[in-house]
């Protein structure tokens, strides 16, 4: 489903990732570990097409997200081909980020009308469905201020799964919750992981919820893949001497 | 010598035409200067020769007299065959000029939305225009509406410089009274008054505005 | 090419009413400023609502209305006509001290309230407070907002044109314009560039001041450390 085949992304002389090999079946739930810094959102922006690769190519469901096919050639991709190549792609971030001129049913009809073409009462229907999944089915027509933290970025979850998304990207989605609230939207992750085949990449700070939520820990350090294994043996027998410091320093063991 | 309450009766009704014209001028001339300041806002945010182009035409504007700007457009556009009137020339020189500062305006409010929303919005694959008129201006132009505000009623008080190519404003209409009978006190001491009443609680109201946009 | 000479040239002659306006107005506005903008803050309810007046009476009237109001009707008023271009420097001084006013009340409102405290500790009397303690301070603040301010002075000046001052706007639009008319294109594109050449002097003699402001605060803050 995703393919990075030698990417490199460098700001100016910083080189943030470098030479990144490492694909992602499809259905498959893959989380990012790592310390601070080392590019793991990065590597989320570039599959949103928020950040350009500086070198090397991107492949989502077959197709290059960063470049585009022209006459037998990769060439640069322009405004266009990227944007058809993310509508397939979803992604919460850890701010939540939702419109605040918009109600949370316009946050989640908002994308669907204006980019799926879908109709007016589609999109609703849509938005009432998932907003049920979410729990949140009476603040349809509350404002985003007017909800927790939680809530927010449970509108977020239904906002970018409105889109029917083939990859799901989940960056640090708890983080800035109140320790209370993160078992809520966790849980609902889960669910999500549980009764749908999108792919999903999330980068989280939430071992526990790593390991029993992925089938593949890619442990990161320095822009470079350190150690890639199932999370029942990443977590319980680390390879790598990096990964043991990591592990011991964040579980505190 | 001094005041004369029946001259002050015979020039009024003049004296109130003006205000009319003044009034006029500074709303249209408000209009263009929203929306075409607004245009800039956003072409400043555009690709680098365009953007290198706005600014740069908006730092000349700013920083040269708005009654030369009057008379550039009063006597050049009819070298390049557009002849249009005194006061249409007026409101074209004025919603140019105070486009220029209404930009500033609008992009201190576009800066004000958070990188967040711009990367959801791209995250959701909504188009570039959709992004604008969608997510960034309906955030961005309720904080800038007092800045805005502030502008129109500056414009209202620059407009009577539009004497300079003859428009008949509240000024105008003071100026040819004057020199007629060559009583002065009463038409700028009425005139001045007309400005105040209408100034004054306007930029109460602004300000009005302003705490409880700093409110929310 | 001499056509172009001999219009600086036109040009310039009008440059010395436009440079007196300015500094002159200028110099009014900043003493105007920070009379009515200390006003604004004094303990006295008469100093202030007198202060007040001024400042919204200036703010709420046009610039135009004042020039012709001290021009043609105080000289009836006061059985004295006004030379032009002081009538001109006192009104650009007006109108811009009204504005400067807030701008001054602004800056000192927004030094630290300990400040005044640590002054107050010192037994410094109130004027020794505001000149060695709060104004030093202050000034800093106001600095970029004055610059703007100021500009906007250079470019009222070309108002003192109704009031037959010969300044630089008069010079272009009663020597040269009927004179060289088919060329009025560069020629006001000339005139423009006369005020933006004294705009971009403004902004860099400003922009020295914060700097030396800047440092002097500097050196206050490690001497008092
Ligand atoms: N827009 C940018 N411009 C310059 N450098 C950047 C930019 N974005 C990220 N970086 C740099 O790239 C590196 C990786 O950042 P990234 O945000 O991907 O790390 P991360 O693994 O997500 O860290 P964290 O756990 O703190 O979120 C950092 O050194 C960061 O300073
Ligand atoms: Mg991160």
């Amino acid at each position: 489903m995703i393919v990075f085949e030698g990417v490199e992304k460098r700001f100016g002389d910083n080189v943030v990732l470098s030479d990144l090999d490492f694909t992602v079946a499809s259905g498959e739930h893959v989380t990012l570990i790592g310390p601070s810094g080392s590019g793991k959102t990065t590597i989320l922006r570039l599959l949103m097409c928020l950040e350009a690769v500086s070198d090397g190519v991107i492949r989502v469901g077959g197709r290059p997200l960063s470049h585009m096919e022209k006459g037998g050639r990769l060439v640069p991709a322009d405004e266009k081909h990227s944007r058809e190549v993310r509508k397939h792609i979803g992604m919460v971030f850890q701010q939540f980020n939702l419109f605040p001129n918009m109600t949370v049913r316009g946050n989640l009809v908002e994308a669907p009308t204006r980019v799926l073409g879908l109709s007016r009462d589609e999109a609703d229907a849509r938005a009432v469905e998932l907003l049920d999944l979410v729990g949140l089915a009476e603040k349809i027509d509350e404002h985003p201020s007017r909800l927790s933290g939680g809530q927010q970025q449970r509108v977020a979850i239904a906002r970018a799964l409105a889109m029917r998304p083939d990859v799901l990207l989940l960056d640090e989605v708890t983080s800035a919750l109140d320790p209370e609230l993160v078992a809520g939207v966790l849980k609902l992750l889960r669910e999500i992981g549980e009764t749908t085949d999108i792919t999903i990449l999330c980068v989280t700070h939430e071992m526990g919820f790593a390991r029993d939520f992925s089938h593949r820990v890619m442990m990161f350090d320095g822009g470079r893949i350190v150690e890639d294994a199932p999370p029942e043996e990443l977590f319980t027998a680390p390879r790598e001497p990096r990964t043991q410091e990591f592990l011991r320093a964040v579980l505190g063991r | 010598m001094t005041w004369d309450w029946n001259y002050v009766a015979d020039v009024l009704p003049a004296l109130l035409d003006g205000l009319r014209i003044t009034v006029i001028a500074t709303l249209l001339g408000s209009l263009v200067a929203l929306v075409l300041g607004l245009v800039f806002a956003v072409l400043m945010r555009g690709p680098a020769p365009v953007r290198v182009v706005v600014r740069a035409l908006v730092e000349f504007v700013r920083s040269t007299p708005l009654l030369v700007q009057v008379f550039f457009l009063f006597f050049v556009l009819p070298q390049f065959g557009v002849t249009l009137g005194a006061l249409v020339v007026g409101v074209i020189a004025l919603g140019l000029h105070y486009a220029a500062y209404n930009s500033e305006v609008y992009r201190a409010g576009i800066e004000a939305v958070p990188r967040g929303q711009w990367e959801a919005a791209t995250a959701l694959s909504l188009p570039r225009s959709r992004v604008w008129t969608g997510v960034v201006l309906p955030q961005a132009i309720p904080r800038v509406l007092p800045a805005l505000g502030n502008n129109v009623i500056s414009m209202f008080k620059e407009t009577p410089l539009l004497i300079g190519i003859g428009v008949l404003d509240i000024v105008g209409q003071a100026r040819e009274a004057g020199n007629t009978t060559f009583r002065y006190v009463e038409v700028y001491t009425i005139a001045g008054l007309l400005f105040l009443v209408l100034s004054y609680p306007a930029a109460l109201l602004v300000r009005r505005l302003e705490r409880r946009v700093v409110g929310t | 090419m001499s056509d172009l000479s001999t219009w600086f040239q036109v040009l310039l002659l009008g440059l010395p009413a436009t440079l007196i306006a300015t500094v002159g107005g200028i110099a009014l506005t900043v003493v105007l400023s920070f009379v009515a903008g200390l006003a604004l803050l004094s303990p006295s309810r008469t100093v202030r609502v007198v202060s007040r007046i001024y400042v919204e009476g200036l703010r709420g009237t046009s610039e135009v209305v004042q020039l012709f109001w001290i021009f043609f009707a105080l000289p009836v008023l006061v059985g004295f006509q006004i030379v032009p271009i002081w009538a001109g420097v006192l009104v650009l001084g007006l109108n811009h001290g009204a504005y400067g006013a807030e701008i001054v009340r602004g800056a000192v409102q927004s030094v630290p309230r300990a400040q005044y405290e640590g002054a107050l500790a010192l037994s410094l009397s109130p004027a020794q407070r505001m000149r060695r303690v709060i104004l030093p301070q202050a000034v800093v603040e106001m600095l970029p907002p004055a610059g703007n301010l100021f500009i906007q002075l250079l470019k009222s000046t070309a108002l003192l044109s109704f009031v037959f001052v010969q300044d630089v706007t008069r010079q272009a639009h009663d020597v040269l314009i009927p004179a060289f008319n088919p060329y009025v294109f560069p020629i006001l594109l000339l005139t423009l560039a006369f005020y933006l050449v004294l705009s971009l002097l403004i902004t860099a003699g400003m922009r020295a001041l914060e700097r030396v402001a800047g440092r002097r605060l500097g050196r206050v803050a490690v001497g008092v450390g």
